[in-house]
Order: C-alpha cells, then structure tokens, then sequence
C-alpha cells in the first residue's frame, strides 16, 4: 500500500512538472502555431537568474537570497519579460510565415540564449541550495513522501486552477481561446492580435520561470541544459494531447509523468535503463491509434 | 451619407488577380447586394474591406477616414463587421461565449446585457442552448449564431458572405426575414454577398454585379433582375 501511494506521489509531482511545461507550449501554440522549442532555455534562463554572473565553480547566489514571497514574484517577471521580449524582438517578425520557419527561429533564439548564458556563468553546473527544508519528508498514510513533492502538487493545481479561472471568467480568457481557435475570425471581432499574443508569451514565460524554480530546488544544481529535458518530453506531452489543446496539454504531461513512473517501478531491474525507450514506445502507439492526439481541438480538425 | 467607399481597389494572390479597379460607395441605412458567378472576386472584396487581405492599390475609406491597410482588429472597431463564408463559429466555446467575443471592444459596456437579450429573443432557439458548444448546432442554427455575434459588435456596417449557402430553402427565407427586420429596427447598413439573384429582388436595395474582378453592371436588384446581362454574366455567352 504504502509502495502504491509512493509511486502515486512521484507519478503526480513528475507529471506537475511537465503538465507546467507542456501548457507553457501548448498556449502559444494555439494562438500562433508556434511550437516554441527556446522554452528550456527560458526555464534555465530564469534558475541562472538568482545568480550572480560569474565562471566560478560554487555559484554566487544573488536573487536566491531573497525571502519566497519576492523571489517568486521576481522570476515570475523575469520568466515573462524574457518571453515577450522573445516575442517582439524575434517571433512578431515571423508572424505569417509557415510553421517550420517559427520553429526553426525559436531554435535559434534558444541557441543565442543558451550561449549569452555559457558566456555570463561557464558551461559547468553550479550548486544552488534553495529551501533545504523542503526535501525533508512528510508522513503521509505511512509513506515517506518528500515535502517538495507536495509542494511541486500544490503548486501545478493552483497554477492549473488560476488558469482555468482566467481563461474561462475572464474577458481576455475568452479573447485568447476565441483566438486559439479561429484566429482571423478574431481579429474581425475586434480582438487584438498583438494583446492576445503577447499575453500567451507572458503567461508562458510565467510557466517556465515556476518549473525552473521547481528543477532547481529538486536537484539543487543549476545547469544551463537543465530545461532541454523537460521541454522535449513537455512538446511530447502537447502532442499527444492534441497540439493546441489546452486540457489535452495538461492530461498529457501527467499521462507521460505516470507512465515514466510506471516503467521505473514495474520494469525488470535489468530493463529500468532502458525506461526512456519504453515511454517513447508507447507514445508511438498512441500516436499510430490517435494520430490527431487524444484530446484534439475542433480547430485542428480537417476542414472539408 | 456615404458610410464606406471602397475606390478602385486591386487585389492580388500572387500572380492571380482577383479585384481588378473595384469602386464602389456604400450610403448610411443601405442595402448593397453583391453577385456574380464562382470565382468572380465577391468575397475578396469583403475580405480586402475587412483587412483580412491587403489591397495592392486603391483606397477605401469608412465614415471619411482612411482604413486602407488597417488590421481586422481596427476595422472592426469603426463598426465594420464581416460574417464571412463558411459561417466560423467557434466550436469549442458555448454559445453564449460566441455571442461575447465581439464585445470585448465595445466602449458602451452597459449595453452588452441589453443586446445579449435582444438577440436572444431574435433568436430563441440560440438562448434555450446558450450553454451548448456551438460546434453542436446544425448550419442553419450556425448561420443565425454568426449573425447574432456580429450584432453583439453594435456594427454600423454589416457584410454577410453567401448567407444562403449550405442552408434550406426554408432556413434561407428565415435568414432574409430576420436580416429585413433588423435592418428596420437598428437603421444597419447591410453589404450582403449572394449566388442566388432572388433573393436580393424579394429583399430590395441596390446591386451590383462582379465578373472577372470587375462590378460589370450596376443598379436597383429589381431592376436588374429582368437585365438580360446578368444572365450573360453568369453562362458567359455573348460576349467573347
């Protein structure tokens, strides 16, 4: 019992994580049909921005010093104003061209970041210790659960429930999943193209800034690929849910959490390695039954 | 009053033209019906109208203003709004949320819920389903959705693409009935792009006639009806 609750947990806080990631692609995606693959280098981005620029070995903190109740506002503004900057300086210039040329600029940009940040701090990872008291464990109906699972749990459902909230009771809410939807149709409804876009960079911006902080304090290391995993399997996750799907983005990322969860545990010892491959095989089959993914948009259907 | 002026407009996709020199005036409380055979140009030219797609060269002008090259956006917002073809409802969003996307833009919010009831009652059908997707509805409810969002812009100006398209005989009276009677009850000026010639005689206004990216005949839909050039227009005989 208290193994099953175990792999609950870690199935709930590993799919939080990427559910986060997966929605920060999956919002932008649907109002400009971009897949954004710079998104790891925002949420690194946003863990080296507590640091202090240096090529030292152990890291001089800087923002990180800071108590919770500003250092989390303060990545929030940093993860968004990197993403809209992204937007108006690189992506409003890309804005009617085809799909492949956006994904092909949002490497690039990646690229450009992922260096200005090897220049500022070196490519070797640097330690950072962010709230040690979260790793220490809770009991939970007899399981040992660490706290900073909890808390990256607490964390995703109040991130998804404000979103909910905003998109559905909100004006702009509606502008942007009328947007996600039907673009020009939009537009010609007086909604703003920049505003509704610009908005989908912040949000997302946001969304990167909570995972960097919650990579960081898990591995207590700040390495300047640590959000190119996530943001693969994230874009994993959006696929198959359905690309432009927000719930489908979500339900992904814990569907891809649960199932690396459920291979670690149930795989034979000598076949854990070989985990990664089994999740990605099963990401086949469900693309080859649901090519469309499991929770596709109306917009995305074909049109005869 | 002349509302919207659109002055010899040429629009291109490419190497295709499809307006070639379209001028065309549009006066305050009108009923300007636009016809013309597959392919002749008749929604480019709300689509360029609209912003939707650039106009090579020309201008076109709302309420005395220059709107050549303004975004969709800004000419909906002087009160221009398109129903385009194909009806685009969104799906995913209840019927009600629809209704609301346009008015997000609307400097006299006190007068949305006013206008939300008004269309419902309009449309009684669209208020006992006002929490159902609208990808639900059949395209004859969808045509009467698209109207309805439209109005909820409080346009001054509103330009249907093929109404009649897709839809029954009897819907399609429905349609013509209601656009009618709001015409009279709101003072709208209505730019109406239609296949079928019958129905801009039994609604009356003005039409002009596009073949090949240019108006080739103008006048009262009354008039023009009896014209044997309009059938020319359409068979292309006659005159090559």
């Amino acid at each position: 019992m208290t193994a099953v609750l175990q792999i609950i947990f870690d199935a709930l806080s590993l799919g939080s994580l990427y559910a986060l990631g997966a929605l920060g692609i999956a919002l932008i995606f649907g109002v400009m049909r971009l897949v954004n693959f710079a998104h790891g280098d925002f949420i690194a981005f946003c863990v080296f921005a507590m640091l202090w620029p240096s090529i030292d070995a152990t890291a001089v903190v800087f923002a990180g010093m800071l108590p919770f109740y500003l250092l989390i506002p303060l990545l929030l503004i940093i993860g968004a104003t990197l993403s809209i900057l992204s937007e108006i300086v690189v992506f409003r210039r890309f804005r009617n061209t085809n799909p492949a040329t956006m994904m092909i600029a949002s490497f690039a940009l990646g690229f450009v970041i992922r260096h200005l940040m090897l220049m500022l701090y070196s490519s070797r990872p640097k330690s950072i210790t962010l709230w040690p008291s979260l790793g220490l464990p809770v009991d939970f109906l007899g399981a040992h659960i660490p706290m900073l699972q909890v808390v990256t749990i607490v964390i995703t459902l109040a991130a998804l429930a404000v979103l909910v909230l905003f998109l559905k009771r909100t004006r702009y809410g509606l502008e942007m999943r009328a947007a996600a939807e039907n673009f020009t149709m939009a537009r010609m409804l007086g909604v703003r193209a920049n505003g509704v876009i610009l908005l989908a960079f912040a949000i997302s911006g946001m969304l990167a800034a909570a995972i960097g902080l919650i990579l960081a304090t898990i591995s207590g290391t700040a390495d300047i690929n640590m959000g190119a995993n996530v943001m693969l399997i994230a874009f994993i996750a959006t696929v198959i849910g359905g690309l432009g799907s927000v719930p489908g983005a979500v339900a992904g990322g814990f569907i891809i959490g649960a199932a690396s969860v459920i291979f670690q545990a149930t795989l034979p010892h000598d076949a854990r390695v070989f985990r990664d491959a089994f999740v990605y095989g099963a990401v086949i089959v469900v693309l080859l039954v649901r090519p469309q993914g499991l929770f596709a948009p109306k917009s995305a259907k074909q049109r005869v | 009053m002349t509302l919207l002026a659109v002055d010899d407009i040429t629009v291109s996709y490419g190497r295709l033209t499809a307006l070639r020199g379209v001028t065309l005036k549009i006066a305050e409380g009108e009923v300007l019906f636009v016809t013309g055979p597959n392919g002749a140009g008749k929604s480019t030219l709300l689509n360029a109208i609209a912003g939707v797609v650039p106009a090579g060269s020309g201008s076109i002008t709302m309420d005395g203003a220059n709107v050549t090259g303004a975004s969709p956006e800004d000419i909906a917002r002087r009160g221009f709004s398109l129903v385009p073809e194909g009806r685009n409802v969104f799906g995913a969003l209840s019927i009600e949320e629809n209704l609301k996307v346009g008015t997000g833009m609307r400097a006299d919010r006190h007068k949305i819920a006013g206008d939300l009831d008004s269309v419902y009652a309009e449309f009684p059908m669209l208020a006992d389903r006002r929490h159902t997707a609208a990808g639900m509805l059949s395209g004859g409810q969808q045509q009467m959705l698209v109207i309805g969002r439209a109005l909820m812009t409080a346009p001054r100006i509103m330009a249907i693409d093929e109404p009649s398209l897709g839809l029954a005989p009897k819907i399609i009276d429905q349609v013509y009935e209601i656009l009618v009677r709001l015409r009279a009850q709101r003072k709208l000026t209505l730019l109406i792009v239609e296949q079928s010639s019958t129905r801009a005689m039994m609604t009356g206004g003005r039409m002009i006639l596009i073949r090949g990216g240019r108006i080739v005949l103008e006048g009262a839909a009354a008039d023009m009806i009896k014209d044997e050039r309009l059938k020319q227009a359409y068979f292309g005989f006659g005159d090559h």
